[in-house]
């Protein structure tokens, strides 16, 4: 696997878990910056650009959801929070102000690798604009034409699925919080009505999935909303 | 005429008092023309058949009056054992009403036969009626049957005493009659009966050669007989109507065209209320009583007293009752007409009497002169009216007469007229009258209208005999001082009528004015209270000053339990004070309730339920008039509202306590759920660094940080388990709840337990009709993970889990099915307890929360956990979840329902 050389932050105050993110990162040819405070990492995001961002949300001089909402004033920068088990609403908020993904402590640094990874390739990928044909599994979606095949056969959804099929596939590996799906497939009006998308996301799944309750490709985040991932783990 | 839809505001009207009907118990009355025709026995036949179907039924009380045929049909009925009380001296049996609510609770459908509906109770009974007892038992919902007589109805009862020329005092009110689910009506013709009577079959003999004398005559018979079956059919039309409105067919609106009964302080006050009770009966409107009060300095306590009973015979019969004091009659009932739609007045026919006399038109004139769109309709002074005023007349003590007031106001004018001898020679006589008139003013203002009446005409006496020539003489030499003496009895009688009347209304107006002060000065007062002693304080203090009574404040503690407040100065009656708590209504002196006690209990109604009562003792025995009621009702109803604020007050605060502690706890939680975590999580990364650092670890080394690594998740599943038990236990559980499939929960479970269950086969079966569960998904996730963790721990490698899910009637079951060794027999409940574990000490890792968690998370929904051993080896968890009512809206879009995206060409 060819991997891209990036420039990482990391932002959390615990020096032991900064020593062996650093650690791991650097295992994997990454140059690392670190910061221990909100303010340092503001300052430290702004000089170094870098094309990742690892942040804990218990800072000890402001709340991790501040400082995702100030980069998210001038950078597309992706963000890792991390996270404690309890705090789902932290979670969401700082997702729903422009994070990426989270991990919850303790986390084993096969998973912190393996989702900066994806973050990264995300990032990258992202920029050519244009792919019109995408295929996972053995789903294919022309998203000119606006039709969804699965083993080569077409398959009917309704314009509604189809909107959050084409909202959850043009962001992969990003955990999408209920509130975004809303917003994007049913407009500002029905945030709080969080059984439309779980309606529509248990339909497609019969539809793309091949065990709807098993899915590989269409994940449930308990309590937070979906994350769409391309390739087979 | 195009057919009019029902009016909605009597549509409603109707559902409530459906309602209430529902709810009260069904009244069945055996009518009769007189005694003897044969009701009780009826009632009891019925009876039989009744109990022959197996309807539950015991007679409360049955008077045979030794009549053998009835006596035989009461042998194998359960009759209830009568109450004896004792009165003056002796003992007399009694229909006992607790008795008779006892077996209407313990038998709910149950019927309870009672004798004589208009029966008047022995004093000391709860109430001084029977009818009273019996809608007591309607109240609460039971059934009963009753007899009674044509006479007894209240708004006949003067009519009956004119026929039989005997008066009934024991009577019912028509509202009882009228609204009875089933009048029966017992007739017998008149020559029967009358044989019956000289048969002896009616009353034991002695009494029957009396009785037919007096009453059983057959005119009266006759007549009777016409009035009870003419008051059944006006029932029945009423009925007929009723249906009428009921179904629409063709509907008869009527137009409310409600009465107004004036009553005036005569002796004719109350034939006008029974004769307006019966027109408005007859058309089917409600009615209202008015007394206006128009002021006059004498003889008020003895016509209050009057009044006040006109008054209160029309509340019994239905009306609503004021007492309005104004200085004019007229004026004040137009207005009063006005304000409340009444478009028919009902009165009484002047008297003759004071015809004559200025100002006093007669009042149904002026009442044209103000509004003649109101009709009138006039009573006839007939004889037959007065039962209860010739009774009552002689039961009110005569007032003394103000005889000093008279004999002041002559000593006054004798005084004048000899003062003014000397000034002859200064003034002329014209001033010499300014002076009497001048005095007439004093003596009204002192003594009132009478005395300032004969002021004038002594005035004028004396004018004539001392100072107009010839003097010492009533001969007038000058023809034109006649019409002095004339101007000047007017100007005298004006003037002294004018100024008592102003006299009085300006007392009465202060003392109104005082009282109202008083009311807002309480007002004010509890407005800045914080205790309930306080409350007590100052309703006492507001009672003690207006009232001049005693009182007592009770309120409820959480148990209902009346509890007397601090600050109470009169005697409390509990049972009384008991009563009107739980019945809402006031009882006790001058109410239909217990009226011999020597309490008047108010009960205390706030907007959310009753708070307590008001105990008031009066210091000196008078009747309660409707306006100082009023007042009373106006004083408990601010107590009720302050009791009510000091109560949310209280809750907001402990309110306010438990959200307090409740973030307090939460913080604490997540103070520590992060100072435990914090280590784990660096633990956990380092002992990763270390897998991940080159060279590579190899042999035992490895073997020690993959251990660590191990040991390190297992901390973590501890800290996790005990912390969210802490949650779980500390309170309230605050569910987040979403409505969700169950299917995403458990695939987001399944994903998380993956590492754990990679080798086995799994199986998930769920009903394809399942519906949207309101769920927390985080907690029903943990308890799926714990359920499949335990599978993973406890059963052997390899074997399969199957997870399946269906509904059943309101619930979705779910059961988790291993094929592991089972659960030790007789321990299925007990491994929910916290602590609880199968093996003790086992190598197996855990302490025994992750099942009592579940059950938490699962009551904490509204559902349950269990578990069992399957029959073909393994064990089996059980979880049911309410299926409540998912929201119909899905986010579908209501016009792009049916287009499908990938079908050729949708745009």
């Amino acid at each position: 696997m060819s991997e891209v050389k990036a420039r990482v932050l990391i932002v959390e105050d615990e020096t032991v878990i900064r020593r062996f993110v650093r650690l791991a990162l650097e295992s994997t040819d990454h140059d690392v910056f670190e910061a221990d405070s909100l303010k340092r990492g503001l300052i430290e995001a702004g000089t170094r650009c870098p094309d990742l961002v690892v942040l804990d949300l218990g800072l000890p001089d402001g709340d991790g959801v501040d400082f995702i909402r100030d980069l998210r004033n001038w950078s597309n920068t992706p963000v890792i929070v991390l996270s404690a088990r309890s705090g789902e609403t932290d979670k969401i908020d700082a997702l729903d102000a422009g994070a990426d993904d989270y991990l919850v402590k303790p986390f084993g640094i096969g998973e912190l690798i393996a989702r900066v990874r994806a973050q990264l390739r995300r990032h990258v990928q992202q920029t050519p604009v244009g792919e019109t044909l995408i295929q996972f599994g053995n789903v294919r979606i022309d998203l000119v034409r606006r039709i969804v095949e699965r083993n080569g056969q077409v398959i009917h959804l309704t314009p509604i699925e189809y909107r959050l099929l084409a909202y959850l596939i043009s962001q992969p590996d990003r955990v999408l919080t209920h509130r975004q799906l809303l917003n994007a497939v049913w407009g500002a009006g029905h945030t709080e009505d969080t059984h439309y998308v779980r309606v529509h996301m248990a339909n497609l799944r019969k539809k793309i999935e091949e065990n709807p309750s098993l899915p590989k490709h269409f994940l449930t985040e308990a309590g937070i909303g979906y994350r769409f991932i391309r390739e087979d783990t | 005429m195009s057919t009019e839809r029902p009016n909605p505001d009597e549509l409603l009207q109707r559902l409530n008092a459906e309602e209430a009907h529902a709810r009260r118990g069904r009244l069945k009355i055996f009518f009769g023309a007189s005694a003897g025709v044969g009701k009780t026995y009826s009632m009891l036949s019925a009876a039989r058949v009744a109990q022959s179907q197996g309807t539950p039924l015991t007679i409360g009380i049955v008077e045979t009056h030794g009549r053998s045929e009835t006596d035989e049909l009461l042998s194998g009925l359960p009759v209830l054992p009568q109450k004896e009380m004792e009165y003056r001296g002796r003992v007399i049996r009694e229909f006992d009403l607790d008795a008779a609510l006892a077996f209407g609770r313990d038998h709910p459908d149950g019927l309870v036969l009672v004798d004589e509906l208009a029966h008047s109770n022995v004093q000391g009974s709860r109430h001084p009626k029977r009818w009273q007892d019996v809608e007591e038992l309607l109240a609460a919902g039971f059934h009963v049957w009753t007899t009674m007589n044509v006479q007894h109805l209240e708004s006949l009862n003067d009519i009956v005493s004119g026929i039989t020329d005997i008066q009934v005092r024991e009577t019912v009110p028509d509202r009882l009659f009228d609204d009875a689910d089933e009048v029966v009506v017992v007739d017998l013709p008149p020559d029967e009966l009358i044989d019956r009577l000289r048969q002896g079959k009616v009353y034991v003999p002695q009494q029957a050669e009396l009785a037919s004398k007096n009453f059983f005559r057959k005119g009266n018979l006759l007549a009777l007989r016409e009035l009870a079956l003419r008051r059944t059919a006006d029932r029945v039309d009423d009925e007929m109507q009723a249906y009428r409105l009921r179904s629409s067919v063709q509907p008869i609106w009527p137009n409310r065209e409600s009465l107004l009964a004036c009553v005036g302080p005569g002796e004719y006050g109350e034939k006008v209320v029974r004769s307006c009770a019966r027109l408005a009966a007859q058309l089917g409107v409600s009615w209202h009583a008015v007394y206006i009060e128009v002021p006059t300095p004498r003889g008020r306590d003895q016509r209050q007293d009057h009044v006040l009973r006109v008054l209160k015979l029309a509340g019994d019969l239905g009306a609503v009752t004021a007492s309005i004091a104004a200085p004019s009659v007229a004026s004040a009932l137009v207005r009063y007409a006005r304000e409340h739609n009444l478009s028919r007045l009902v009165m009484g026919r002047p008297s003759r009497r004071w015809r004559w006399w200025p100002g006093s038109r007669p009042i149904m004139e002026a009442i044209e002169a103000e509004a003649d769109d109101l009709d009138i309709v006039q009573v006839s002074r007939s004889r037959t009216a007065a039962i209860f005023s010739r009774q009552s007349s002689a039961s009110t003590v005569q007032p003394e007469s103000s005889w000093g007031g008279y004999a002041a106001a002559a000593i006054a004018c004798l005084l004048t007229a000899l003062l003014a001898v000397p000034l002859l020679d200064v003034f002329e006589l014209t001033n010499i009258v300014m002076f009497f008139l001048l005095v007439i003013v004093g003596i009204a203002l002192r003594y009132g209208r009478g005395p300032a009446v004969l002021a004038a005409f002594v005035s004028v006496a004396l004018f004539d005999f001392i100072f107009v020539t010839p003097q010492f003489s009533f001969a007038v030499s000058d023809i034109q001082y006649l019409v002095t003496f004339a101007v000047m009895l007017i100007v005298a009688l004006v003037i002294g009528q004018l100024t008592a009347g102003l006299k009085v209304q300006a007392e009465a107006a202060m003392e109104r004015e005082r009282r109202v002060r008083g009311l807002y000065e309480m007002a004010r007062d509890l407005s800045a209270v914080l205790m309930l002693e306080q409350v007590s304080h100052i309703g006492a203090r507001f009672l003690t000053t207006e009232f001049n009574v005693n009182s007592a404040l009770l309120v409820a503690d959480y148990q209902d339990r009346l509890q007397i407040m601090p600050g109470a100065t009169a005697e409390v009656d509990m049972a009384v004070a008991q009563w009107a708590f739980t019945h809402g209504e006031a009882a006790g002196w001058s109410t239909d309730t217990l009226p011999a006690s020597r309490c008047l209990v108010l009960p205390l109604k706030a907007t959310m339920r009753q708070r307590g009562v008001l105990a008031i003792e009066p210091i000196e025995n008078t009747l309660l008039s409707p306006e100082r009621r009023r007042v009373l009702d106006t004083c408990a109803s601010l107590l009720a509202i302050s009791i009510e604020r000091i109560h949310y007050i209280d809750v907001a605060q402990t309110t306010t306590v438990q959200m307090e502690s409740e973030r307090l706890r939460n913080s604490l939680l997540s103070a520590i759920s992060h100072d435990l975590r914090t280590p784990l999580a660096s633990l956990l990364g380092l002992a990763d660094t270390l897998l991940l650092t080159k060279p590579s670890l190899a042999g035992q080394q490895l073997e020690l940080l993959q251990s660590i690594r191990a040991a390190t998740l297992r901390m973590n599943s501890l800290v996790n388990n005990l912390l969210d038990m802490a949650r779980l236990e500390s309170g309230i559980v605050q569910l987040n709840r979403q409505w969700q499939p169950l299917e995403e929960v458990i695939g987001s479970a399944l994903a998380l337990c993956k590492p754990m269950l990679d080798d086995r086969p799994l199986q998930v079966r769920l009903a394809p009709d399942l519906p949207l569960l309101n769920l927390d998904a985080i907690l029903i996730e943990r308890v799926m993970v714990n359920l499949l963790e335990n599978a993973a721990k406890y059963t052997p490698a390899g074997t399969p889990i199957e997870i399946m899910a269906r509904t059943d009637g309101g619930n979705v079951v779910v059961t988790v099915d291993d094929h592991g060794p089972g659960l030790p027999p007789g321990r299925e409940e007990a491994i929910f307890e916290k602590f609880e574990r199968v093996k003790k000490e086992s190598a197996t890792p855990g302490v025994g929360l992750g099942l009592a968690i579940c059950r938490a998370i699962m009551e904490a929904h509204g559902g349950t956990i269990r578990a069992e051993n399957r029959e073909t080896g393994g064990a089996r968890f059980i979880l049911t979840l309410p299926r409540g009512e998912p929201p119909l809206d899905d986010g579908t879009e209501p016009d792009g329902d049916n287009a499908s995206i990938g079908e050729s060409s949708n745009e």
